[in-house]
């Protein structure tokens, strides 16, 4: 057991993929000798060599769609997308093509295809470095989403990610890059697509995922204080979304607050809000409420911290939820 | 050349111009070119004079199918035959050909059934082949998305150290995608082998070809890094030979080639289509003199390699390839309901079993009513 980083955790979890299994590839902007900007290939490049560690030319769709064409060949890439805000130009492919090919071709065809996209906010970005797209891709059939909010979480999720032959949307909370975590390389995982309580509480359950989910433990323990239980859950898994957990949850606390950065209509919360609402009616004793970035932009850095929710946001949703 | 000689808009020359390859005349006339010499005997004449009768034999029946109601729509490939299957015959079993929505002669050559294609006009289903067993992948209707995917298989066949290639079909509307020109960077840098087939049919829907390019869009390759080659898409021996030699580079590390087939789309974009609309009736005609199967013919007649007996012979055979399309066609069930649950994901969570059986047991309230 060692402290990693979560960058560090990511960099271990592609290394030994790509040491089990030579079908692996990792290809992106600069992934190769500049290790990437965040530098989690760091090193992959050297050990790995050219033709398994690709940079790529600059075109988001082309990384998505050459990828595409490589898994139909039988490989499975990892690609980087460097900022959550380039996702847009691989879009399409994502979307009509990555998400859509094992439906078209009624099974026959497999796209285990991972794309690693660094999300959300929080760093001082400029325009475009800090967006939340999950909402697009979990509305999307055929893609599975995940998010991890450690280290620990961030080498065995990854790995799972690019085990599974669906393709995957692996969101990696970059403000949360250089906080560490003792790892075990060696311990069994829990399955990919379920959600963990991570603080056990009585009062209410707060859900986050992703970089949030520290805000919420955060908001959990500035509550003891107020002699409130909070009940965290990282929901880890966006799509397939393990509302079994949650509603587990909320039948024994009876309150829910989701939180997450992506502005609040139509986002994860939205969806966790119905689902609990339908199979929790009656275990519920105030509405399920959202704590997400506001319905605009992401805003220039200098307003970010009013964008993104914090702790003083999450307490003032759980004051609410319980003066209901 | 001078920025003068460039800024100049090219007009479309409806004959090719003086760098089209061609081995085959509209008259029927065999010419040679001294970088695609082509031996083939009188046999290979004959099937691919074979192959161009029954694709277009498909294609008659598809449109009527479509408008006698039993297809939602259909692509027709008419005026096109040649370019598809002088590319199609030039592929080996192991090479990889990523088609759009129009390449039901490439289809043909691949083994591809024709009712599979039809499948996905008539509805019951996305795609009804195996990609992987007929080297043929499914289509693709998002323009020029696919070359991409073929531009990755290519990579892949690289790292693979396989002697094959694969071969990318797109209109001259898809030359404008995005898709297309990152094909060609990726081709390029990399070296895949990948030949990129453009059949420029002059019309994408109802936009002319001066629409998306105001150079030859052969010479667009050029700014890329590869050979571009225009070639007489309505003559199948061009094609072939210009195919061959284009597959045999990628094949050897000499990577990628844009194809630019010189064609004409002489039916509607689809049968939703009304190109009386956008172009004149002129154009077809002269177009019409250029016909991809009646130059096979007079050749194949002029210089004895066929008679009578073998023409009928072939016509018999699209009447019976035709019936048997149409039949095939009325006799395609429409798919389960509940099967539009399937195939979603390779895994499939519960949240969607779930729904799946819920819809199947709201379905079966309805039976249980009516009993």
């Amino acid at each position: 057991m060692a402290a990693y980083t979560i960058a560090k955790a990511l960099n271990e979890g592609l290394r030994r993929a790509m040491e089990d299994d030579p079908k692996i590839l990792v290809m992106g902007e600069d992934v190769g000798k500049l290790g990437g900007v965040f530098r989690v290939t760091d090193g992959l490049q050297k050990d790995f060599g050219e033709d398994r560690v690709i940079d790529t030319p600059l075109a988001e769709s082309g990384i998505v769609g050459t990828a595409i064409g490589l898994a139909m060949r039988g490989y499975r890439p990892v690609c980087e997308i460097q900022f959550d805000g380039f996702v847009y130009p691989a879009f399409d492919q994502i979307v009509s093509q990555l998400a859509k090919v094992h439906y078209r071709s009624k099974g026959r065809v497999r796209l285990p295809v991972t794309i690693r996209i660094p999300f959300g906010g929080g760093i001082g970005a400029v325009e475009h470095h800090s967006e939340s797209p999950e909402a697009y891709f979990v509305h999307t059939a055929g893609l599975k989403v995940v998010a991890c909010s450690n280290a620990v979480d961030a080498f065995h999720m990854l790995r799972q990610s690019i085990a599974s032959d669906d393709p995957v949307i692996f969101l990696e909370p970059k403000r949360r890059y250089w906080e560490k975590a003792d790892l075990d390389l060696e311990m069994t995982p829990d399955p990919l697509h379920v959600a963990r309580v991570v603080r056990g509480g009585t009062d209410v359950t707060v859900a986050a995922y992703g970089p949030m989910v520290k805000v919420a433990m955060d908001a959990a323990t500035a509550a003891e204080e107020d002699g409130r239980q909070l009940e965290v859950v990282d929901l880890r898994t966006l799509s397939p979304l393990d509302t079994e957990t949650v509603v587990e949850s909320v039948r024994r606390t009876g309150r829910l607050v989701v939180v997450h950065e992506a502005p609040t209509t139509l986002g994860v919360g939205s969806e966790l809000a119905a689902r609990v609402t339908e199979e929790a009616f009656y275990s519920l004793e105030a509405p399920v409420l959202r704590v997400g970035g506001f319905d605009t932009p992401y805003p220039p850095s200098r307003l970010e911290e009013d964008f993104l929710p914090d702790l003083d946001r999450v307490l003032d949703a759980v004051d609410r939820s319980l003066a209901f | 050349m001078t920025l003068g000689d460039i800024g100049v808009p090219v007009p479309s020359d409806s004959s090719g111009g003086p760098d089209l390859v061609q081995l085959l005349t509209p008259e029927g006339e065999r010419v040679h070119h001294p970088d695609y010499p082509l031996e083939i005997d009188s046999a290979e004449l004959r099937d691919l004079y074979r192959d161009l009768v029954l694709v277009r034999r498909i294609d008659v029946e598809a449109t009527a199918l479509q408008r006698q109601g039993e297809l939602g729509i259909w692509a027709s490939l008419l005026g096109q035959e040649a370019a598809q299957v002088g590319s199609g015959r030039a592929l080996r079993p192991g090479d990889m050909a990523f088609p759009s929505y129009r390449e039901h002669g490439v289809a043909w050559c691949r083994g591809v059934d024709p009712l599979q294609l039809l499948g996905l006009y008539r509805g019951v289903d996305l795609g009804g082949w195996d990609p992987k067993e007929r080297n043929f992948n499914l289509y693709s209707i998002v323009i020029g998305s696919h070359t991409l995917h073929a531009a990755g298989y290519a990579m892949g066949m690289q790292r693979d150290g396989a002697e094959d290639a694969v071969v990318a079909y797109f209109g001259d509307g898809a030359s404008s995608q995005g898709d297309v020109n990152e094909a060609f960077v990726w081709a390029s840098v990399f070296n895949a082998p990948v030949v990129f087939f453009c059949q420029n049919n002059q019309w994408a829907i109802s936009e002319p070809i001066e629409k998306q390019t105001r150079i030859p869009l052969y010479q667009r390759a050029r700014g890329f890094g590869f050979p571009g080659v225009r070639v007489d898409g309505n003559d199948v021996l061009a094609v072939l030979a210009v195919t061959r030699s284009a597959l045999e580079a990628a094949r050897t590390g000499q990577g990628p080639t844009l194809i630019e087939a010189f064609t004409y789309r002489m039916g509607a974009h689809t049968t939703s289509d009304d190109p009386t609309r956008y172009r004149l009736a002129s154009e077809l005609e002269m177009w019409r003199l250029r016909d991809p199967i009646e130059r096979v013919k007079a050749y194949l007649s002029r210089s004895g390699e066929a008679g009578a007996a073998f023409f009928e012979s072939v016509e018999r055979e699209a009447d019976e390839l035709a019936a048997r399309v149409r039949q095939g066609c009325l006799d395609m069930a429409d798919p389960a309901p509940v099967s539009l649950f399937d195939h979603v994901y390779v895994e499939a969570p519960e949240h969607l079993q779930r729904q799946k059986e819920r819809y199947a047991d709201y379905l079966d309230s309805f039976e249980e009513a009516s009993h």
